[in-house]
């Protein structure tokens, strides 16, 4: 869960420039919603690609941007099982991610990284694994899943929890269709209460709540939370009474990063950096932050 | 021993020019002493703290770090490198030259900033004893002294009532500066004059405890309330390294700049999704003063602050942070109510 100083050492050239980020190419583009874009990123060499793939694990970050707007710091969505590319799903918000959704395929942004810690996988060999989300939280857990399912028969039982505001805001909905097929994954959907379409045959209400009701088993498992705080904090309180133990359920979290290596000073929540010992960090962890600075 | 007169300290700063230094030195501009780049004919003043700090000629205030060709939807990254002088700072204080152990921490937390350090290996400080303080000094409190030699290179020793100097090597770079310095130094013997003596206001280590366990405390927006978030404390200090990184661009070239930031600032921790975990000055506030002497004792074993009393200098709403410390040193002293 700490930083590791081999990956730190491997990320920097000796004598390099910490900041300089590489050339990637957009080799897909999608639209998840009316304002979430997935991007596939292609690399400029093989070099390039077998140097991140050699530090990538599930769960850690990295800066994108346009020269002329400037780099934002987004999950990594894809899994390093799919050693080919990376992709990243961001919702359209700022100058960056304006400047990131006008390039089109063939066309190039920049990219550095993988940054942070990772979510610890190897542990979870044989576990059973409940995944919660809400909204546009659902790329960092979908970089999970995919490495889970990729590797399917080192894992137990699967249960994804997923909701959004509205149908329409509901993420990688021709994924979501994969997982409703298949049969070794139990898929939960459900939207905000008003949310729903004439059509709409998930769950109607809060994840919370939907989470309570699904009521996964906690023996023998590990939970992975990601949404807004609110939804979070919310889910904490169903995830106890399941008694899923705090440290063994997951959550990874986003503050506003620049430099993205625990020197710019603003992703700070109390004495812990989100760049450097997150983002992924445990509910037990979670709860010993200072409250006030989340 | 190297001496040099007081008066003489430009010509001091000429040989060490003409030996191929960047000379950065306390200078008068705009009617203020600062720490900037020395030419010839200007006087070097002594006599008062810079309002800035000796960060500024390693960690600048911006800087380019990226830089790309554009042609229309296209880019082309090009090379950059640090623009890393050598340099002297000289006639700096020891608070300037104690800040540099935390700098040199944090730019080499894992991973290293080249930028900085170019600029660090290229340097070469040189502090000045201090013989006089102002009411807003206070480097005793937090672990440093007049006299500390911390990040020194060589020390300017002001000597025989303040009418000479002598110049101390402490390092091998110390002692490549006074052979380039030639004859602009006299042998001889000379009584260095005591330091200032600099009353301890706060028990640091209390300060750290208190923090610790006062995240949540009625006190902080009282501490807070005159701050009018404008980053000048930010700015002048030693310590304080946060930054942003913002691209400029024209229609052919793109730069990206690392530009200093503050904590203090509003926009500094706002998320894209209009979430702000630091939503009002209090928590901006409290930041600054839990980074200086609770997150940075906590990670690195030192203190975020070296008692040089910029900030206080050149607050607009007259905050100070040594007074902050005392009271909450203060707090410490006080008997426990009904915590538990």
């Amino acid at each position: 869960m700490s930083p590791d100083p081999d990956q730190a050492q491997a990320v920097q050239q000796p004598g390099g420039n910490l900041y300089a980020p590489i050339t990637m190419t957009i080799a897909e583009s999608r639209d998840e919603t009316y304002d979430v874009r997935t991007l596939r990123l292609q690399f400029p060499g093989e070099t390039e690609r077998a140097a991140f793939f050699e530090k990538y694990r599930v769960g850690m970050f990295g800066l994108y941007g346009v020269p002329g707007a400037g780099e934002s710091a987004f999950c990594i969505a894809s899994p390093p099982t799919q050693d080919q590319y990376i992709e990243c799903t961001f919702r359209k918000a700022g100058r960056v991610t304006t400047a990131l959704c006008d390039r089109e395929v063939g066309q190039a942004i920049t990219f550095r990284g993988p940054y942070g810690n990772f979510f610890p996988i190897e542990q979870w060999k044989g576990k059973n694994i409940v995944f919660i989300a809400g909204g546009i939280a659902l790329p960092p857990i979908r970089a999970v899943i995919w490495n889970v399912l990729d590797r399917r028969d080192e894992f137990g039982r699967l249960t994804i929890v997923y909701g959004a505001r509205t149908v329409a805001d509901l993420v990688y909905k021709h994924e979501l269709q994969q997982w409703q097929k298949r049969k070794d994954v139990k898929l939960i959907l459900t939207v905000d209460p008003g949310g729903e379409t004439d059509d709409w045959k998930g769950e109607i209400g809060f994840v919370p709540m939907v989470l309570e009701k699904a009521a996964p088993s906690a023996e023998n498992a590990v939970a992975v939370v990601c949404g807004p705080l609110i939804m979070i904090k919310f889910t904490l309180l169903p995830l106890k009474q399941l008694n899923f133990p705090d440290a063994h359920a997951y959550t990874t979290l986003e503050n506003r990063m620049k430099c993205g290596v625990g020197k710019c000073g603003r992703c700070n929540v109390g004495s812990l950096y989100v760049c450097k010992d997150g983002p992924v960090f445990t509910i037990e962890q979670l709860k010993n932050l200072p409250q006030g600075d989340l | 021993m190297k001496l040099i007169d007081a008066n003489k300290l430009t010509a001091l700063a000429a040989a060490l020019a003409r030996a191929g230094y960047r000379v950065v030195a306390p200078v008068e501009d705009s009617g203020v002493v600062r720490l900037k780049e020395w030419a010839e004919g200007a006087a070097i003043r002594t006599g008062a703290v810079p309002v800035n700090s000796a960060k500024d000629f390693l960690f600048p205030p911006s800087e380019i770090i990226g830089r790309w060709d554009l042609d229309g939807d296209d880019f082309m990254p090009r090379d950059v490198q640090p623009d890393a002088p050598k340099t002297v700072l000289l006639a700096v204080r020891p608070c300037d030259a104690a800040a540099l152990a935390l700098l040199d921490t944090v730019f080499n937390w894992d991973y290293k900033d080249d930028f900085y350090n170019a600029r660090r290996q290229a340097v070469t400080v040189v502090p000045m004893v201090c013989t006089a303080a102002d009411e807003q000094c206070f480097c005793t409190s937090v672990g440093g002294a007049p006299d500390a030699t911390a990040g020194a290179d060589a020390m300017l020793r002001p000597a025989d009532g303040g009418t000479r100097f002598i110049l101390e090597p402490l390092t091998d770079k110390g002692n490549a500066l006074l052979d380039a310095a030639g004859l602009a130094l006299a042998e001889g013997e000379a009584a260095a004059d005591p330091p200032v003596e600099i009353a301890r206001r706060f028990d640091v280590e209390a300060v750290t405890e208190w923090l610790s366990r006062n995240f949540e405390s009625d006190l902080w927006p009282a501490l807070s309330l005159a701050c009018l978030g404008c980053g000048a404390c930010a700015y002048a200090c030693p310590t304080c390294h946060c930054f942003d990184i913002q691209d400029e661009a024209t229609r052919r070239e793109s730069v990206r700049l690392k530009n200093w930031d503050s904590c203090g600032f509003g926009l500094f921790t706002l998320h894209a999704g209009g979430h702000n975990p630091r939503p009002d000055q209090t928590a901006r506030w409290r930041n600054r003063v839990m980074h200086k002497f609770s997150y940075i004792p906590e990670r690195f074993a030192l203190v975020g602050c070296t008692g040089c009393g910029r900030c206080a200098r050149v607050c607009g709403a007259g905050m100070s942070m040594s007074e902050v410390c005392r009271l909450i040193a203060d707090e410490t002293k006080k008997a426990p109510t009904h915590e538990s």
